[in-house]
């Protein structure tokens, strides 16, 4: 177990590395930073001192050693569009991105999963064709349609809900919360709606398939010999069984519902790390580009860690097969 | 020569023939859901191909737009006319004009990429899966990293490091090329994984093994002999690629990072008819986004009909 724990944990660094390497690149080749940073009438023999300074004229491979050392730190570098310490912006934005995310994946998870379950028990019932048709329209419909047409409804013709911006926030320290005032939930509403719709569709597939495959089982049928009521064999015998898989996915999406939560930011003018990134990749702000990728990669590969661990843990027959292909 | 003439064409009605014999054509027929999807992808593309034949205005033409035209509302609204059936936007162009040729923009872009990412998927895969040891895990630790990062990120950030490098003047018209190459380089993992897997198969096959032998080259092996018996699963792929790369391009013209305002496709509509959504005038944001959607769920629907038909366990 640890042997695997170890061997997960360097190959997450070897990771981050190789992102830290396409990040550098950017940062190093991609425009000269040196003019960025200096107006105008700046002299050559001051650009020159600059140069010198920042350590550009240092081998490469020092540059890159210095580069993945001020990340771990998290000196991440100025921005070039707004001219402040791009570790500021997101620390200013992270708050947003992720309150949005957690609803999105728990409001995926407590919808998706009934659904999943409820047609995978009744496949031929009616409610279960339309649970179909609408995870069709979900994987087919773009997420910034969705979005759109939420606003459409519920923002310009009833005026239900806010259709922009967070709506009033308040500082507990350096996080800043919209889940505590009753225009913050009413904002996060359709956001966390847009976002959480793909995942739900993915999760609702994907509880289905199992529970569908786990009821054909032979100790589903023997649980139904011995006479257990349905509720007991459904939720007791199958349901438990089809949620390994489940957790797994489940975890692994909320990594991508992080990177998709750029497109709702932008459908709602959610002031989030998305929105930054993408203001960002119109002008050319290398630092805070290839600051982004790194946190989304760091996050996904966080993440990715802590799920293959419990699984281990949770799904004692992977620990045994390692073993025996192991020995 | 006349002879030859008749064999061939002989030989095209035998795979007529056969075509129509077959399991595939089969279980598209008894398929409706899949005969509608095929109907509507071919109407959208003939008509998006035929966008100047068939579209009553030329919106990107400035001389025959008029700015007391804007924001008709559709024919049967009060204050629409049919001149312009679906309305008309802030600049007095015709919706269904645009919507026409913006699919051109987006099928275009959405071709050119899935075939992009398929080139260098099926490229990549033949080699990691044929020649395998270290260029194999090579490309595959590159696929692993690259997968988990969603595909519009990744063409996001080619995009942008792209188009800061090309110099300004010249955006506007590389804009797409750029698209077709960000969308393309980030899509190519799938078709490299499945080539690689269906490869790996197929290499200890006897008649591979008698290709070796007669001495023919590694890439007349990999490109003549493997690559036809590895189609069926890429064919689902590029099917299902087709709609993903639709999804990315309208995704990144929406944030405004695809394919420049003057040549815009339905993603860059949408973006443009969402400032003019809380004024009222829904008909600017809603036929593009109803079209790219049809578009989208027919193009799906085929390629899951086609997983399905192609799949031997299923039958």
């Amino acid at each position: 177990m640890i042997a695997l724990v170890i061997r997960r944990i360097i190959q997450s660094i070897i990771v981050m590395l190789a992102v830290a390497l396409v990040a550098f690149t950017l940062f190093r080749y991609v425009g000269d930073p040196v003019s960025q940073m200096v107006g105008q009438e700046t002299s050559i023999a001051d650009m020159e001192r600059l140069r010198e300074e920042l350590g550009l004229n240092d081998p490469i491979i020092v540059q890159f050693a210095r580069f993945v050392w001020n990340t771990v730190q998290g000196k991440f570098g100025i921005s070039y569009r707004l001219g402040r310490p791009v570790n500021q912006l997101f620390a200013e934005r992270l708050p947003a991105t992720l309150e949005l995310s957690l609803i999105a994946a728990l409001f995926s998870l407590i919808v998706g999963i009934p659904m999943g379950v409820y047609t995978g028990l009744y496949p031929d019932r009616v409610l279960s064709k339309l649970f179909q048709a609408i995870s069709l329209i979900g994987i087919s419909l773009p997420t910034f349609l969705i979005g759109i047409l939420l606003i459409l409804f519920f923002g310009v013709l009833l005026r239900w809900l806010p259709t922009f911006g967070r709506g009033e926030v308040i500082q507990l320290g350096w996080w800043s919360t919209g889940l505590l005032t009753i225009s913050g939930l009413k904002a996060i509403i359709m956001p966390a709606f847009t976002l959480g719709m793909f995942q739900l569709t993915l999760i609702m597939r994907m509880v289905r398939s199992e529970m569908m495959e786990v009821l054909r089982t032979d100790y589903i049928k023997f649980a139904r010999a011995r006479g257990l009521t349905d509720r007991a064999v459904n939720f007791g015998h199958a349901l438990k069984n089809t949620m390994v898989p489940v957790i797994t996915i489940t975890g692994l999406q909320i990594g991508s519902i992080i990177a998709f939560a750029l497109i709702t930011e932008t459908v709602f003018q959610w002031p989030g790390m998305g929105l930054l990134f993408l203001q960002a990749i119109q002008f050319a702000d290398i630092p805070v580009m290839s600051t982004y990728l790194i946190l989304i990669a760091f996050f996904f590969v966080v993440i990715n860690l802590i799920v293959d661990i419990l699984y281990h843990v949770v799904d004692p027959r992977l620990r045994f097969d390692r073993a025996v292909v192991a020995g | 020569m006349y002879l030859n003439f008749m064999k061939s064409t002989a030989r095209i009605q035998d795979s007529v023939h056969r075509f129509f014999d077959s399991d595939i054509w089969f279980s598209f027929k008894k398929s409706k859901v899949t005969v509608v999807a095929a109907c509507v992808t071919a109407l959208i593309m003939l008509s998006a191909f035929a966008a100047p034949l068939i579209a009553p205005h030329n919106p990107f033409d400035p001389a025959s737009l008029d700015l007391m035209d804007a924001f008709t509302p559709p024919f049967w609204f009060e204050g629409g006319t049919t001149k312009f059936l679906l309305g008309t936007d802030d600049q007095g162009r015709d919706i269904f004009s645009t919507i026409l040729y913006g699919s051109r923009i987006s099928l275009l872009v959405g071709f050119a990429s899935m075939l992009l990412a398929m080139v260098i998927g099926i490229t990549l895969g033949l080699i990691s899966g044929y020649i395998g040891g270290a260029v194999e895990s090579l490309i595959m630790r590159i696929a692993d990293v690259q997968i988990s990062f969603p595909a519009y990120l990744i063409a996001m950030l080619i995009y942008g490091v792209a188009l800061s490098l090309l110099p300004n003047e010249r955006h506007d018209e590389l804009a797409i090329w750029v698209l077709i190459l960000a969308i393309g380089v980030s899509n190519w993992v799938h078709f490299a994984r499945t080539v690689r897997g269906s490869t790996l198969v197929e290499k200890n096959k006897e008649y591979v093994q008698s290709a070796r032998v007669i001495g023919r080259r590694r890439a007349t092996i990999m490109f003549r002999h493997i690559l036809p018996n590895v189609m069926g699963p890429v064919l689902v792929i590029a099917t299902i690629g087709l709609a993903v790369a639709i999804i990315t391009e309208a995704t990144l013209s929406f944030l405004g990072v695809g394919v420049p305002p003057t040549r815009p496709s339905l993603g860059t509509l949408i973006r443009i008819g969402q400032d003019f959504l809380f004024a009222g005038e829904w008909w600017i944001v809603i036929f593009p986004g109803v079209a790219l959607a049809v578009l989208i769920l027919a193009v799906n629907l085929l390629g899951d009909w086609l997983r399905d038909a192609l799949n031997p366990k299923l039958r």
